[in-house]
């Protein structure tokens, strides 16, 4: 549904002056902007908005994502800005086509809050994000082999029997699931036992014997 | 008596062997097990908020102190018994298992809450559907969080248990380990247990 010129946000025209056909379409729902943009411009379209003078999104609210019942519909990348000192909000969309690499680039140039939640959006919906620094599994495990939990096609109990998960959360050592950093054992490495040590160096975590 | 009258004949059946409950071992019974269920040690392993309720029941208005369990043990080292309150995901499998197996002999769990018995309403792909897959359990406390009347009236039980214990069940102390195929029970056995039940989704899986 595309609102009225006069309730939408003013940063959308400012953003269609700016981008151009890069901006897609706008609505508001329940009061909320929402402005959909191509996904390779998403981070010029989100730098603008931070650093443009007027526009001054300075807070990076949340980054999900957002896959309908629906299985033609893409899925979409949504990131909510806030800028502080107006107290407005503004929803950047960006959608991925099913059938093509689910990759969209990082923010966390932009916001170094980011990093966590692209991490979340990539664990449960296996959305790459471009660029980040550290993109691993953050709310499962490392050596989780099932998917990504969020997507439509994924079973709510998962894809293996339950003796299957168990084996896996149960056989070999129980760091082979988590990293050094998730650990909290990076400093304390040297008072580590040799054998975890070298596996943990090698990193040997990630893969199920 | 003539409890006791060694013939001096090898495997004679009047030769007692040195475990069968004779009734010098049944008071030496009693008196380790009367000792044991009241210098319980309790390990707390709260997730969520059966941990809550836990808390509420070692503060001073129930005061798990009046079963002997007056001290917590944050260190599983120096524990007796594991209560694991609240839900366990896969994720924190392997970190049960492992202060499971660091806690000395004797030991027993107790299941607190219907997340750690069965999974609760969480039949999902993170949970594991009752904790028993992963440890063995002693006593298991239902309620969605259970009263401290609940966890207590487990506690009870568990002494009771305990009381009714003898050293010359060869069964008793045997440190149940994860097997070499990586699983604790046999893996048709964690599949009965994760059946879906009651108000639960019951959908196939794909593999």
């Amino acid at each position: 549904m595309t609102a009225p010129a006069a309730a939408a946000s003013p940063s959308v025209a400012a953003l269609r002056t700016a981008f151009g056909p890069a901006i897609r379409r706008h609505a508001v729902v329940c009061g909320d902007a929402i402005v959909h943009v191509d996904p390779a411009r998403v981070h010029d379209v989100l730098a603008w908005l931070r650093d443009t003078p007027g526009q001054a999104y300075d807070y990076l609210v949340d980054v999900t994502a957002v896959e309908y019942r629906d299985q033609e519909r893409a899925l979409e990348v949504v990131w909510n800005l806030r800028a502080l000192a107006r107290a407005e909000d503004l929803r950047v969309k960006a959608e991925l086509a099913k059938d093509g690499p689910l990759e969209v680039p990082t923010c966390t140039d932009l916001w170094r809050g980011a990093d966590w939640l692209e991490r979340e959006v990539f664990d449960m919906f296996g959305v790459r994000f471009t660029g980040h620094p550290d993109l691993r599994r953050l709310l499962m495990w490392e050596s989780y082999a099932e998917g990504y939990p969020l997507r439509k096609d994924f079973p709510l109990r998962g894809h293996f029997s339950r003796a299957e998960q168990t084996r896996q959360a149960l056989g070999g050592p129980a760091e082979k699931h988590y990293s050094l950093e998730e650990l909290s054992i990076a400093e304390a490495m040297h008072y580590l036992p040799a054998d975890m040590r070298q596996r943990l160096a090698e990193g040997h975590h990630g893969e199920v014997a | 008596m003539g409890l006791i009258e060694p013939t001096g004949i090898p495997g004679d059946p009047a030769v007692i062997s040195h475990t069968s409950p004779n009734w010098v071992t049944t008071r030496l019974d009693f008196l380790m097990n009367w000792a044991r269920k009241n210098s319980l040690w309790p390990m707390p392993f709260g997730t969520a908020c059966c941990a809550i309720e836990f808390m509420a029941t070692a503060a001073s208005r129930y005061d798990l102190s009046r079963f002997g369990m007056e001290r917590q043990s944050f260190s599983p080292r120096q524990a007796d018994v594991l209560i694991c309150a609240g839900r366990l995901p896969f994720k924190l499998a392997p970190v049960i298992r492992r202060i499971w197996d660091q806690m000395p002999q004797p030991k027993w769990a107790i299941s607190m809450g219907a997340c750690a018995s069965s999974g609760g309403i969480f039949d999902n792909y993170a949970m594991v559907q009752g904790i028993d897959t992963i440890i063995p359990v002693d006593v298991y406390v239902p309620g969605c969080p259970p009263r401290p009347e609940g966890l207590m009236y487990g506690i009870l039980l568990l002494q009771k248990k305990i009381q009714g214990e003898s050293v010359s069940d060869e069964a008793l102390r045997v440190e149940r380990v994860v097997r070499p195929d990586g699983l604790f029970l046999p893996a048709e056995r964690v599949d009965e247990l994760s059946e879906p039940f009651g108000n639960s989704v019951h959908q196939t899986r794909s593999a």
